[in-house]
């Protein structure tokens, strides 16, 4: 008997599967994902220092100028200088080059902002559909009629509702994205709680709370992380959507959509407002996508279907 | 139980989906902190006008009773009266819904053709060069916005190229060939995130049929390899891919309403906007229910093509 | 031609990213005309691989034959292209699989799929292929083809589906017909009418069989001659009497040396008091709704009443649906009873609330059949094998020391509990759980199926552990198996459960030796190998 141990042979210690992070460093989407958030998210930082003008001052003299002409601006001091506006300017005069560096910061703060409540909402009411019957049903009921509302919809009606503002975007968009949340945690409780291991620690005597926390709660990490990469994506493309149709943040605000809202009208003669932000939103968004399906390769095989 | 009972039964299932979002509609839309009845009486009217059109409106009611007219009035067809637009909503979808329809459907057709194929093939030469550019293209699709591709299209083949008209929309009486030049645009514009969503869904669930058992069957009889693929797992793999396509209309819908904006199309996605800016809840209201709806009908449309595609879907 | 339908030499397949270079190194074997070869071995010894590689239909990518040549009648297969091996799969050598359900494909109708196999390979017209498949289906005794013809898979029995398989590879008299534990996943009645059928339709058209198994049991059944495998090996081979009844290798006797006996040794009665008591127990599935009048309810388990003493080993014995580990999981509390009692030292705790019976819960453990999924991947063994006494207030130190000791109960090092899961085998798994069941010192250990996913080598060790066990702790066991020779060398008494109901019960010494209900002696009379004892020769 005590020769067990021999007869089968264990894996060595060493067999063990390699870190996740070493992994995450072997995928190609991963670090072309994350280099380009990281440029992206230094430039909205760092936005005062990167040759910038204030990106909200009206110059009318200098409206609609294609990109590398020299424009005249008034500093706070009320001195002239010229400058080159490197992206030209739109048809309010503002700098292009100024509106674009700065629209990192909005893009970036309600993609994350938004995914990361969202995730929060979602799991919070996702693990209770999940483990009480009761919630369940009416749960799920509410979350299948939301579900039934486009998400872009929704969003739309819920931004008429309020004032103009960015938390009334991160609000409208947010909403939308959580009944996905949802039912994605409720899946993975509901087929966790299958396990033989949450029904032998039910046999244990271990309480529901505790069972949630050690059992069911570290199998959502992986998928949670995933989801919310590909929601903070949609996040930002909503965010755009919303700030180009008009109906956004205000107009004032720099926002890659607010640029090129302001350049819808003369797009045919002065493409420069729809093209420079368009490209920044495509690549960030892109990103973000990439990052999203290398994350979910490496941390969360499985889960191969987005829905 | 027969095909007509599940039918039945599915239906009444959407009941309370339906209830659900009309609830939510009606709530949001009554809990706005601008009064309805102010917008409609203007800036010079007196508060006492502005009374007498609440109860007009029925707006002094209990939330309940006016939850419960409201929903007798739409299920009877009546929508209400437009603030902005001065006529019944009814009247305003009705002419709104031809370029709408034409589009989603040009739209869908387009995304199906390429998108399927395209998976497959990618599936069928899974790590190939094929299956990689096709797998970029799909993010690429998810990740350029609508407004993007639009412009770019505009720019490339209207603008550059003089080769279709930059915006607008003709209807289809003014003659088919003028209506169907002016969606070649739009349509693949729209398309582009369809067919990224359902090419990449049709590539995993191919994927995933290919390592069954009893495609090993096939082989193991000596079947062809394109026979596996047609008879054995793209007729398998047909249950996720429709769902896709059912559940892939949410971002089409959501596709419209920026497209129309973009070409300047006269339909409801343009008319949820100009309804958003003009505050005009009626047209809000009806327009989410609508599309909602259409949503929600789709998606029981799919249930139905399961038991064609599945046999083991019991009714 | 000579009278060689296979001929395997020297075979030799690389495999990338194993735990070992080759999936199978130098394999020699053949099939006779006529022959039936059974390849027998443990999982991972390489036999399904060798039946792959013969077909050619290796993984692609992940495995490659390296070296070596595979001959059927005498034609060299590696060397053949794609399209000439498409031409003589299903022609000339045709298989069947473990899995008959996933082995089908669900949306085509069976009769659809037999006739596929004439579709690609003759050109007869359809009227004609329909008479051959009609024709095929009575041959392996399907009831009523002209109906059956067109059903889907689902609508059948797994033995119904099972048939359907050998029809379609044996459609076109094949003279190699390459079966991968065909019956495995089959209850045991419905496995010996599958070999019944196997050696039937072989004898009718002398068709060379390479039949793939893990079951001795079903070795003695079938083989003409017996292939034994190890890690990629042949250990031995010979004639079946022979290496069943004398075998050459160590390797071999080992296997047969676990294989339990069908005779139970003798048992003195246990007259412990009551530890487990069932009254009436029902469990009912599936609920009338209002829209669903007809919906049906089903019973998975009716009016089970038993009773299990300290020291006493009761074993549940039936076939798949039979409700045998429903009884187990509505004991423990995993799932609710319909009605009836469920006493657990006198105290009833069918319709207990939860919070009131969890501190209970020490009192019942339980052990379960997969030990790959039955212990957190996140956690170290020694977490999971304190997780129940923390629970009930036992202090971490005390209770990691007590996880130590019991390490060493289940002879594993005791140093181990800072380990995760996924560093032991499944039978060392197994160990753990028994282990983390032991930390709780219950009363009642149920086991539901706890050593079927096991090789029979580990199986034997499991075994001898739990009976150690019990003995040590002076256990009530609730032992629930499919498994006739496992339940004759464990438990002390048994009931046979058929449909929800239990059929039969006594000592297990008086339902061996004679055995009073019709379906009892069914069952026995279809466990594979019943006549041999496997142990003794070696």
């Amino acid at each position: 008997m005590a020769d067990a141990t021999i007869l089968e042979p264990a894996l060595p210690a060493s067999a063990a599967k390699p870190a996740a992070y070493r992994k995450l460093l072997r995928n190609m989407g991963v670090v072309f994902g994350a280099a380009v958030i990281t440029i992206v998210l230094l430039m909205g930082l760092f936005a005062p220092w990167l040759g910038t003008i204030d990106p909200t001052a009206i110059n009318p003299i200098a409206r609609n100028k294609v990109p590398g002409t020299e424009i005249t601006i008034r500093t706070d001091t009320g001195e002239r200088i010229k400058m080159i506006a490197k992206l030209g300017t739109d048809g309010l005069g503002r700098d292009v080059y100024s509106r674009v560096v700065y629209g990192a910061r909005v893009s970036l703060f309600v993609g994350i902002t938004v995914a990361l409540i969202s995730v929060a909402c979602g799991l919070f009411i996702g693990l209770l559909a999940g483990f009480f019957r009761v919630l369940d049903a009416v749960i799920m009921r509410i979350m299948d009629g939301l579900m039934a509302i486009p998400a872009i919809l929704l969003a739309i009606a819920m931004v008429s509702l309020f004032r103009s503002s960015v938390w009334t975007v991160i609000i409208a968009i947010t909403v939308p994205q959580i009944p996905g949340v949802v039912r994605l945690v409720r899946s993975i409780v509901l087929s966790v709680r299958e396990e033989p291991y949450v029904e032998a620690a039910v046999t244990l005597g271990t309480s529901t709370p505790k069972l949630l926390w050690r059992h069911v709660l570290p199998n959502t990490v992986a998928p949670m992380i995933v989801q919310g990469t590909f929601i903070c994506a949609s996040a930002i493309l909503i965010e755009a959507i919303l700030s180009f149709l008009g109906i956004g943040v205000p107009p004032e605000v720099p926002t890659w959509g607010n640029i090129m809202a302001a350049g819808r009208e003369v797009f045919s003669l002065f493409p420069h407002n729809i093209i420079y932000p368009g490209v920044c939103l495509a690549l960030t968004i892109l990103a973000v996508n990439v990052l999203g399906d290398g994350l979910r390769d490496t941390l969360d095989p499985k889960m191969m279907k987005r829905v | 139980m027969s095909m007509y009972g599940y039918l039945f039964r599915r239906l009444l299932g959407t009941i309370p989906v339906m209830l659900v979002v009309a609830v939510f509609i009606f709530l949001m839309l009554r809990l706005t902190p601008s009064d309805p009845a102010a917008i409609i009486a203007g800036d010079n009217a007196t508060t006492e006008q502005v009374a007498q059109i609440r109860s007009q409106l029925g707006l002094d009611r209990p939330m309940i009773e006016q939850f419960v007219i409201w929903s007798g009035r739409v299920l009877t067809g009546n929508l209400g009266e437009s603030f902005f637009f001065k006529k019944t909503v009814a009247a305003l979808i009705s002419e709104r819904i031809e370029p709408t329809l034409s589009l989603a459907l040009f739209t869908i057709l387009i995304a199906v053709f390429v998108a399927v194929p395209l998976g497959v093939l990618a599936a069928h030469r899974h790590g190939s060069w094929i299956d990689r550019i096709v797998m970029s293209f799909s993010v690429l699709g998810f990740s350029v916005p609508v407004f993007v591709i639009g412009y770019l299209l505009i720019y490339l083949f209207a603008v550059y190229l003089n080769w279709l008209p930059v915006q607008g929309y003709q209807r289809i009486s003014e003659g088919v060939g003028g209506w169907a030049q002016r969606l070649i645009l739009p349509s693949v514009t729209l398309s582009v995130i369809y067919i990224a969503l359902i090419a990449r869904m049709t590539r995993t669930s191919v994927l995933e049929v290919l390592s069954e058992d009893y495609i090993r069957t096939a082989r193991a009889k000596g079947q062809s390899e394109r026979k596996v693929m047609f008879r054995h797992a793209l007729r398998n793999a047909a249950v996720p891919i429709v769902t896709v396509i059912g559940l892939g209309v949410a971002l089409l819908i959501g596709g419209v309403v920026v497209t129309e904006s973009v070409f300047t199309i006269p339909g409801l996605g343009r008319l949820t906007v100009d309804a958003v800016l003009a505050r005009d809840y009626p047209t809000i209201q009806a327009v989410i229910l609508l599309f909602s709806f259409v949503y929600v009908m789709i998606n029981l449309a799919v249930d139905m093509i399961y038991t064609i595609l599945d046999p083991r879907i019991r009714y | 031609m000579s009278n060689t339908v296979l001929e395997v030499s020297d075979l030799s397949v690389a495999i990338r990213g194993g735990d070992r270079p080759h999936a199978v190194q130098g394999i020699n074997l053949t099939v006779d005309v006529n022959e039936i070869v059974c390849v027998v071995g443990e999982s991972g010894s390489g036999k399904s691989v060798t039946a792959q590689a013969v077909m050619g239909l290796l993984p692609k990518g992940a495995m490659q034959v390296e070296s070596g040549s595979i001959r059927l009648q005498g034609d060299q297969l590696l060397t053949k292209s794609d399209t000439e091996l498409r031409a003589i799969r299903g022609t000339r050598m045709a298989m069947v699989f473990q899995e008959p359900m996933t082995a089908l494909n669900p949306v085509e109708r069976v009769g659809d799929q037999i006739r596929e196999v004439l579709e690609i390979h003759t050109r007869l017209d359809h009227k004609e292929q329909r008479a051959r498949v009609l024709e095929m289906m009575r041959a392996v005794h399907l009831p009523d083809p002209e109906q059956m013809i067109d059903a889907y898979p689902h609508q059948l029995s797994g033995g119904q589906r099972q048939r359907i398989m050998i029809a379609a590879a044996l459609i076109l008299d094949p003279a190699l017909l390459i079966a991968d534990e065909p019956t495995t996943a089959l209850d045991v009645t419905t496995q010996a009418q599958i070999l019944k059928l196997v050696r039937e339709m072989q004898g009718r058209t002398k068709t060379g069989v390479l039949f793939i198994t893990h079951d001795f049991g079903v070795v003695s059944e079938i083989a003409d001659r017996v292939v034994v495998m190890q890690m990629g090996r042949i250990v031995e081979q010979g004639p079946c009497e022979e290496v069943l009844r004398a075998p050459r290798e160590e390797y071999t006797r080992m296997l047969l040396r676990a294989v339990p006996s069908m005779t139970p040794p003798k048992r003195s009665p246990v007259t412990g008091p009551v530890v487990l008591q069932t009254e009436n127990l029902f469990k009912t599935y599936g609920k009338r709704s209002l829209f669903q009048p007809k919906a049906r309810v089903v019973a998975a388990v009716k009016d089970v009443s038993l009773t299990v003493r300290r020291g006493e080993t009761l074993g549940i014995v039936g076939e798949s649906g039979s409700g045998k580990s429903t009884v187990a999981r509505c004991v423990a509390r995993l799932v609710d009873t319909s009605s009836g009692g469920i006493k657990i030292d006198g105290i009833d705790i069918a319709a207990m609330r939860e919070a009131k019976f969890r501190p209970m819960r020490r009192r019942v453990q339980f052990i379960f059949q997969d030990p790959y999924r039955s212990l957190n991947p996140r956690r170290t063994v020694g977490e999971a094998i304190i997780e129940g006494p923390m629970n009930f207030g036992v202090s971490r130190k005390e209770a990691l020391q007590r996880a130590r000791d019991l390490m060493a109960i289940v002879h594993l090092p005791p140093a181990a509990i800072d380990r995760f899961p996924h560093q032991f085998s499944g039978g060392q798994r197994q160990r753990i759980c028994i282990a983390r069941a032991l930390a709780m010192e219950p009363e009642l250990l149920i086991g539901d199926e706890p050593v079927s996913a096991l090789d029979v080598s580990v199986q034997d060790q499991v075994l001898k552990l739990l009976d150690e066990v019990r003995r040590k702790f002076n256990l009530a066991v609730l032992f629930i198996t499919h498994d006739l020779r496992v339940a004759a060398q464990v438990c002390d008494r048994i009931a046979v459960m058929q449909r929800g109901v239990i059929v039969e019960q006594g000592t297990t010494a008086e339902v061996f030796a004679a055995p009073q209900h019709e379906y009892t002696r069914a069952l026995f009379d279809a466990a594979p190998g019943r006549h041999q004892e496997f142990a003794a020769s070696a």
